[in-house]
């Protein structure tokens, strides 16, 4: 069982590291044009919101916020133990809950966007 | 076994500073704060596109200070050379390709993320109506 549960906690991060470093560069750099103030036309609410109405949009959001919620959960709880947290029971079952909620508020938010 | 192993002192919070390949292992490791940050960040954005119009607007106009432009960029910085850099260099590593007897080169896979990179990127852009 143990070994089946870290199977999957393994895999939710290496693919969480791949995704993340192709397109994390990109949002934040979309975060910076949104600072700039120069809002292009397909982030405002017309726009964005029809792409998050679609099922392709949903299923591309869900899967990048999913998918990085959990890796950053992992690599947290060892970021605790490296910084000589060694409560790892209690850190994993705070660091995996917020990835839990982070992933109810996504699907809750994208089901809600229709 | 001894009966009194001898135990290098070793602080649990500072380890990394002895040496500077653990150092880059911790500043390595740091991305994922900004992973979390930048995750809740978007989640929080999906809340306000989900409510309404005027809480879109509303978020959009929080963001845009000149402290979210220095933050964003130092973090976008950051995260190229402590994250998706390293990510490719290790690629090859991790997920070897074998041709037959033969191994593709390293330097194939890490090119090929490199390229994969920017088309994504472009593809994110001008989705978003960057380009």
């Amino acid at each position: 069982m143990a070994i089946a549960k870290k199977a999957i906690v393994w895999g939710l991060f290496a693919a969480g590291g791949t995704l993340t470093a192709f397109v994390f560069p990109a949002l934040i750099a979309l975060f910076l044009v949104i600072a700039t103030g120069n809002v292009p036309e397909s982030l405002q609410f017309e726009q964005i919101h029809a792409f998050a109405s679609s099922w392709l949009g949903k299923a591309c959001l869900f899967v990048v916020l999913f998918l990085s919620v959990w890796h950053a959960a992992h690599r947290l709880r060892v970021v605790a133990h490296d910084f000589g947290i060694r409560k790892d029971a209690l850190v994993a079952n705070a660091v995996y809950t917020v990835a839990f909620i982070g992933t109810v508020l996504a699907a809750f938010y994208l089901l809600k966007i229709s | 076994m001894s009966r009194r192993p001898y135990n290098r002192p070793m602080s649990t919070t500072t380890w990394y500073m002895r040496n500077s390949r653990y150092k880059v292992y911790v500043l390595r490791e740091l991305t994922s704060f900004l992973v979390a940050f930048y995750t809740f960040l978007t989640i929080f954005a999906l809340g306000a596109l989900a409510t309404s119009p005027e809480r879109w607007n509303d978020f959009l106009a929080s963001q845009q200070s000149t402290a979210m432009i220095v933050f964003h960029g130092l973090a976008l910085l950051y995260f190229l050379f402590y994250q998706t850099f390293p990510w490719f260099k290790l690629a090859p590593k991790a997920m070897p390709i074998h041709l037959g007897e033969k191994k593709l080169p390293d330097s194939f896979i890490i090119v090929g993320h490199y390229v994969a990179w920017i088309v994504i990127s472009a593809f994110i852009f001008w989705l978003a109506g960057v380009i």
